[in-house]
């Protein structure tokens, strides 16, 4: 049981990585991202690519992945995005479900749908042995530390920093932020840069864990998703807290029976969508 | 002297509908001016129209002798020209001093600090760590008084300051009025209490459905010219 609960941890840490960039979105625009899950599965084609091209180190191909991110959400938001804000939702929905549309068909089109990953030169098989024969990966360990990180840097860049009060400012009232003078359209595209990174980061890891290919993208969308909703929509911490609950809840599942896994997360998402629709955390506070 | 503001003929509309109907405003340098009238008669119209948060024609507004009308906030605001809103629109997420922060992203030069504002509202340095929206109505005020003070405006316009607060309230939030003045600051209210807005003003525009009723020197403006152009009714 306890070695369940770990690997539903550290998968959970996983989801976190998939559903930060969401709930940063939703907490500065308000906006769904329905494409969440195919620009993840973007990145990590992109690194694919990349590694194919030149065969360097793969952390190394991250980490030139996370400004190029940065700078496609930036200007993804700035002149595609902004256009659909609102306070009818629809248009960003329609947008974004596009979107995923056409980045669906353009890795089809360019890299078929055979599944891919990144090789790790073997960090992928590693484990660290624990008292009482338990066993966890190094790579998971390490996503799940990566996750927490990324999760208290976006708690702290919200609480501390003057560009985190921009983003809950323009988040509380558009209107009255222009009025001291904020352009909220760049505040909504840094944000969008800043949950493209976290894209890229969650895609390169996922082709690093396992094997990626076009058609992933709504799945890891749905667990996103689920995740920032269990957790509370804007809340970054109640997101880390609801992507573990929905792996542990999944790994649960999976030992019960495989094809319960995914099944056993939706029912958790079912439940506390009826039991408490505000999700756990409901704030983008620390 | 040569006009700080100036609107003429300034119209406004909110899709078909007109707001404001040609209205001609001067502001001179250091001047407290009042704007009073009944509820609809565009005050805040008005108001908006100079901020850039209702689009107006570009010459219709002048400031400092630059034609503003439509610019956005942030480019106005840039100018020196900062709104306390009516309702006071704090920001709920974010606590009195991040709200009294916020008002000093234009980064606009001059006496206003977080210091100088602790000691003209010596209770929001008491209560800076809570979120703004949790103080009473008039602490909240201060806040938005505050906050538009942070941008170092030449111009301050105040928007119903004394919407929904008690009298004892107001009579504390108008009290901090002579000290934001002292500093040169050219002032603008609106403000329904007609006794009020004539002993705190050197000046008074009547508003009534969307144009000015009526304009002069607060000291001479007698109880009848007022109630004759604020309800269009002889007293």
């Amino acid at each position: 049981m306890i070695e369940t609960l770990l690997q539903g941890l550290l998968l959970g840490g996983l989801y976190c990585l998939f559903a930060l960039g969401q709930s940063l979105m939703f907490g500065v625009m308000r906006l769904t991202n329905t494409a969440q899950g195919d620009f993840i599965i973007l990145g990590a084609f992109a690194a694919i690519a990349a590694l194919g091209v030149a065969a360097v180190s793969p952390w190394l191909v991250a980490l030139l992945l996370l400004p190029v991110a940065f700078g496609f959400g930036y200007l993804l938001q700035r002149h595609v995005l902004n256009g659909t804000l609102g306070r009818d939702p629809l248009p960003s929905l329609v947008v974004t479900f596009g979107l995923a549309i056409v980045i669906q068909n353009l890795l089809l089109e360019l890299f078929s749908a055979d599944p891919r990953s990144i090789e790790t030169d073997g960090l992928n098989t590693q484990s660290i042995v624990l008292p009482g024969g338990l066993a966890i990966g190094v790579l998971p360990l390490l996503i799940f530390a990566i996750a927490v990180g990324a999760t208290a840097a976006l708690q702290w860049l919200f609480n501390r920093t003057a560009l985190g009060r921009a983003f809950r400012a323009v988040s509380d009232d558009r209107e009255i932020a222009e009025l001291m003078g904020l352009d909220a359209r760049k505040i909504y595209a840094s944000a969008t840069g800043i949950a493209f990174v976290l894209i890229a980061i969650a895609g390169v890891l996922q082709a690093m864990r396992t094997t990626v290919s076009p058609a992933d993208g709504p799945l890891l969308l749905l667990f996103a998703f689920e995740a920032v909703i269990i957790g509370g929509m804007g809340s970054f911490w109640g997101t880390l807290i609801g992507a573990l609950l929905l792996g542990v809840t999944q790994q649960i599942g999976f030992r019960i029976d495989p094809g319960w896994g995914i099944w056993a997360g939706h029912i958790v998402f079912l439940g506390v969508l009826v039991v408490r629709p505000q999700g756990l955390f409901p704030k983008t506070r620390g | 002297m040569a006009a700080l503001l100036e609107t003429r003929g300034l119209t406004a509309h909110y899709g078909d509908a007109q707001a404001l109907f040609g209205i001609d405003f001067d502001l001179a340098p250091g001047e407290l001016v009042a704007i009073i009238g009944a509820n609809g008669a565009g005050k805040s119209t008005f108001m908006k129209s100079l901020t850039g948060l209702v689009k107006a024609p570009r010459e219709q507004v002048r400031f400092a002798g630059e034609a503003i009308g439509g610019l956005p906030p942030g480019e106005i605001v840039k100018r020196g020209i900062a709104l306390v809103p009516e309702g006071r629109r704090l920001f709920p997420s974010l606590s009195v001093e991040e709200n009294l922060l916020m008002g000093a992203f234009a980064k606009r030069p001059g006496p206003w600090s977080l210091e100088r504002l602790f000691k003209l509202f010596p209770i929001l340095e008491q209560k800076r760590r809570q979120p703004g929206t949790s103080l009473s109505g008039g602490q909240q005020q201060m806040v938005a008084i505050g906050r538009a003070l942070m941008s170092n405006p030449t111009l301050l316009l105040c928007d119903e300051l004394s919407l929904g607060l008690a009298p004892i309230v107001i009579r504390e939030i108008y009290a901090a009025l002579p000290a934001i003045c002292a500093e040169g600051m050219t002032v603008v209210i609106v403000e329904q209490d007609v006794a009020m807005a004539q002993q705190v003003s050197q000046r008074i525009y009547c508003f009534q459905e969307g144009k000015v009723s009526l304009q002069g020197r607060s000291c001479n403006l007698t109880r009848e010219q007022i109630s004759q152009a604020y309800f269009g009714l002889d007293a």
